[in-house]
């Protein structure tokens, strides 16, 4: 046995790592000492944060092409550790509550193995890896998703979540059957090379891509998204809107890219008409929320439409487009989210009336909203103007243009309904306001970040530039 | 053995996966919910050792992805039936209807 193939691994084995001490610190440490958890916690996460900036450059394959290390996987990881961080800050004065606070270290745990599933899935060379990695990624989000046990929403989103995530995977691994009953290999350079257009395959790729289309929570597949996104836990929710939705983009990307590109004709149409319907479908029913966890599965819901539109051009501008959307999109609904919980924990408000004449009592938190909202919908100064502007061109530049108008019609939509938040905060009249709400320190960083993020990336052109020279195509 | 043709497992592991999708939307109780899909999933591991068996006798890689995705079918089933007792130390049911759901559109 070789142990050089471990070295490519360095940030799943980095992870494990913070996995490992915090497990230990969380069994073996007194009740004294436990004080502390949520720092360290944060600060062993930071750590391994950073180092991943350093593994950046790292490429090469191990295990006989079942594990892939190369720039966009790198990229893509360094990503979803940044959201990640950006939760774990937000989730202090959550995990303070006396019902929360026993099973503090099991939040953190979850977490970072559910992370450890993504960086699996994200960076397989054999679906036997991709299934595993999925796997581990979904089974212990329905574990957080039912983190409130004492809530009967928390504990109903939990049972829609695994049955959902269960019957997809299922769907997924009988198609996966299919494509190897027909090309005999389960590794993508194998699969890429004997790839023949057979209905058998076809008809194996199009279950295998509904499976992963109910994890992306796109339009016919989308029914669980808002049920589980209103009943988990704020913090929760927004790991299960960026994250798990990012790094599943991330995987259908590469799996279309390098395992079907044959097949590219009829994916193509595929995707094409479901990222219609999930734009138009998220948009229409985003309209008429009034919870606004609700509300924003909604928006998740058309935003991950947008992705799909960079994802299925197959070029590398499409790909750099859909990193940087993925990334942009973390900071916009980091920032959303950390108001949300903010106002939840000491309120218990989540409607959307109740945020009325809010900019009177909380001007920064309305502050903060806003420019999350303007980055979601797209307003030029922020970020979320330029990831939009990117995906556009990059669906442009293939020859979309009746799919780029459609979305340019659903942007103006959209607009709507992100401005009516802003509306309520600041024109809405309100004899009871929310009262002055006091965030503590964690959450501020964790706003500023975002904020900073949402003002910052998109006017940073190295990003864009780096994200899309890492990135590949198939064409 | 190979006297059984290639289709006719074909056929039982089809038959499997699509009562496992009727149980899935039509049953009423958790736990049957849960057994359909566990059918869905056998039916899929079935396909994968059948086609090794007769397509690739030389290599073993679908009795492997079969061995793992037990494992992982297991793993599946304890966390939901966590989730079901969960459910039913507060509402005392285990059967889908509207005491249980309480979101909607």
């Amino acid at each position: 046995m070789d142990l050089s193939n471990y070295l490519l691994m360095k940030p799943e084995l980095s992870l494990t790592a913070v996995f490992l001490l915090l497990i230990i610190y969380d069994l073996f440490a007194s009740d004294k000492t436990k004080k502390y958890y949520f720092p360290v916690a944060c600060l062993l996460f930071l750590v391994h944060t950073v180092y991943c900036f350093f593994l950046l450059k790292e490429e090469g394959t191990s295990f006989g092409g079942m594990y892939i290390a190369g720039q966009a996987q790198a990229a893509i990881k360094c990503i979803l550790n940044v959201g990640v961080f950006m939760i774990f800050l937000q989730a202090n004065n959550w995990l303070s509550k006396p019902d929360a606070i026993v099973k503090r270290g099991e939040f953190f745990m979850l977490t970072v193995l559910t992370l450890l599933g993504m960086y699996f899935m994200i960076s397989s060379g054999n679906f036997l890896i991709f299934y595993i990695g999925l796997e581990t990624a979904s089974l212990p989000i329905a574990a957080l998703v039912a983190f409130n046990k004492y809530t009967h929403e928390s504990a109903e989103a939990g049972a829609k979540y695994i049955f959902n995530a269960v019957f997809s995977s299922a769907i997924m691994v009988f198609g996966l059957s299919f494509v190897y009953g027909a090309c005999g290999s389960l590794y993508f350079d194998n699969l890429a090379i004997s790839m023949f257009s057979s209905p058998l395959i076809i008809m194996g790729m199009i279950l295998f891509l509904a499976g992963l289309f109910f994890k992306i929570s796109l339009v016919p597949f989308h029914l669980w998204a808002p049920d589980v996104y209103e009943g988990a836990p704020t913090n929760v929710t927004l790991y299960l809107s960026t994250i798990s939705k990012g790094a599943a983009v991330f995987a259908l990307m590469v799996i279309l890219y390098k395992v079907f590109p044959l097949l590219s004709g009829v994916w193509t149409d595929v995707i094409s008409i479901i990222i219609i319907l999930t734009i138009t479908v998220g948009n229409l029913f985003a309209l008429r929320q009034n919870n606004m966890k609700r509300f924003l599965a909604f928006s998740s819901i058309s935003q991950a439409g947008y992705i799909m539109l960079s994802v299925f051009n197959g070029t590398q501008f499409g790909m750099g487009a859909t990193l940087f959307y993925i990334f942009v999109y973390v900071f916009s609904n980091a920032a959303a989210f950390g108001v949300i919980t903010a106002i939840e924990n000491q309120t218990g408000k989540v409607n959307m009336s109740d945020y009325n004449g809010m900019y009177a009592t909380n001007p920064k938190l309305t502050w903060a909203m806003t420019l999350a909202m303007f980055s979601l919908g797209g307003i030029p100064p922020t970020a979320g103007f330029f990831s939009k502007l990117f995906v556009f061109s990059a669906a442009m530049e293939q020859g979309h243009t009746i799919l780029v108008f459609i979305a340019f019609l659903n942007t103006v939509i959209s607009l709507y309904y992100y401005l009516l938040v802003v509306k309520a905060m600041f024109i809405n009249k309100n004899s009871s306001p929310i009262e002055c709400v006091s965030t503590d320190g964690y959450l501020k960083i964790s706003l500023t970040l975002s904020m900073a993020g949402i003002l910052l990336i998109g006017m940073v052109s190295c990003v864009f530039e780096y994200l899309r020279a890492v990135s590949f195509g198939i064409w | 053995m190979n006297n059984i043709p290639l289709e006719a497992c074909l056929a039982v592991s089809t038959i499997m996966f699509f009562a496992g999708v009727y149980g899935f939307l039509s049953r009423k109780n958790m736990l049957m919910v849960l057994v359909s899909l566990e059918l869905m999933l056998n039916a899929a591991d079935l396909n994968f050792v059948v086609f090794n068996r007769y397509l690739f006798p030389n290599q073993m890689e679908g009795m492997f992805f079969t061995l793992f995705a037990v494992a992982i079918a297991a793993a599946e089933t304890a966390v939901a039936i966590a989730i079901i007792i969960n459910i039913y130390r507060n509402v005392k049911s285990v059967y889908i209807d509207e005491n249980i759901t309480t979101m909607k559109n």
